[in-house]
């Protein structure tokens, strides 16, 4: 992450994400498939060695030669109607608009309630002998049981994450870089979706 | 390393009309005020005792006596908060952070001047 200052002084956290050039692989519709969805491929990156040849075929047709992160896209209304082989940039946006960004969020690994749960925890000194252990879990010979759902340790992160309406700040054409206000999940250099935001 | 796509940000973002200076030299900051609709500048002169972060973030942190009172201030160096600096004295240090001078008072808190 980095910032950028508004005109009237005010500090802007943002994160810059390099969104696309993106390829239209696949076009399902509501004739063929019951529902309307783009596929879509980031072409940068991609290593065209490890293309298999069932994949080099699918996109031929959209005249990719590799593509890495193929993702399909649900279209909403007022999307247009992308063909396949359409290029999607980040022309796409524009800045102030909201959008959503879906990434896979950072493995924490076996993780427990305080950081997992936000459980309080207990005090650390006054000779408390109680730190971060999870307390009661229920109560005794009635119900006899572990109710299901009860917040427990376990394993944490790498879940997908989707982080509502957060700003355009800027959008350079030339790289394929949008800066958008906030923090988005995943680590540096993770793949992540960026869409127009579902709710205003 | 820094992402060159982090690189090429910051160049396009960072102020580019801000006087070269360092750790210890005196620096006259114009703070832009704002008063209502009206706009005024007012002068920060103090010693700079640390600078802190790179990129966007960069601050630095002006200290200086007034009145007997030490006081310093920490300002973002590409805000557009600040309306010019200019370097009013060079002073030579042999570090980086100069924490130490807020236990000094006097003529212990000089610094000597930079031979250039």
């Amino acid at each position: 992450m980095t910032q950028v200052f508004r005109p009237d002084g005010q500090v802007v956290p943002v994160t810059l994400v390099k969104a696309g050039p993106c390829v239209v692989v696949q076009r399902k519709t509501v004739t063929t498939d019951g529902y309307n969805a783009v596929q879509l491929g980031l072409l940068e990156f991609a290593k065209t060695s490890r293309t298999n040849k069932p994949m080099a075929g699918h996109l031929k047709k959209a005249n990719a030669e590799g593509v890495k992160f193929l993702r399909e896209i649900r279209l909403q209304p007022g999307d247009g109607d992308p063909k396949v082989g359409d290029k999607i940039l980040v022309d796409q946006f524009k800045p102030k608009q909201m959008v959503d960004v879906t990434g896979v969020s950072k493995g924490r690994g076996y993780a427990s309630l305080v950081k997992r749960h936000h459980f309080r925890g207990g005090p650390a000194t006054h000779g408390s002998m109680f730190h971060r252990a999870p307390g009661s879990i229920g109560a005794s010979s009635f119900p006899s049981r572990v109710f299901p759902g009860m917040r427990m340790a376990g394993h944490m992160g790498v879940q997908n994450v989707t982080v509502r309406n957060l700003e355009i700040v800027s959008i350079d054409p030339e790289d394929h870089v949008l800066a958008v206000k906030g923090a988005i999940p995943g680590p540096n250099g993770g793949y992540v979706i960026v869409r127009r935001a579902k709710k205003g | 390393m820094t992402h060159p796509i982090l690189t090429k940000f910051y160049n396009r973002h960072k102020r580019t009309d801000l006087p070269e200076f360092r750790i210890g030299d005196t620096i006259r900051v114009q703070v832009k005020i704002k008063e209502g609709d009206k706009e005024r500048l007012q002068a920060f002169e103090g010693t700079v005792i640390a600078r802190k972060n790179t990129g966007m973030g960069e601050t630095i942190t002006v200290r200086k006596v007034s009145f007997g009172h030490g006081v310093e201030r920490i300002f973002p160096l590409h805000a557009p908060v600040i309306d010019s600096i200019s370097v009013v004295r060079t002073g030579r240090v042999r570090r980086a952070k100069l924490y130490y001078l807020r236990g000094l008072k006097g003529k212990a808190a000089r610094l000597r001047e930079r031979e250039s």
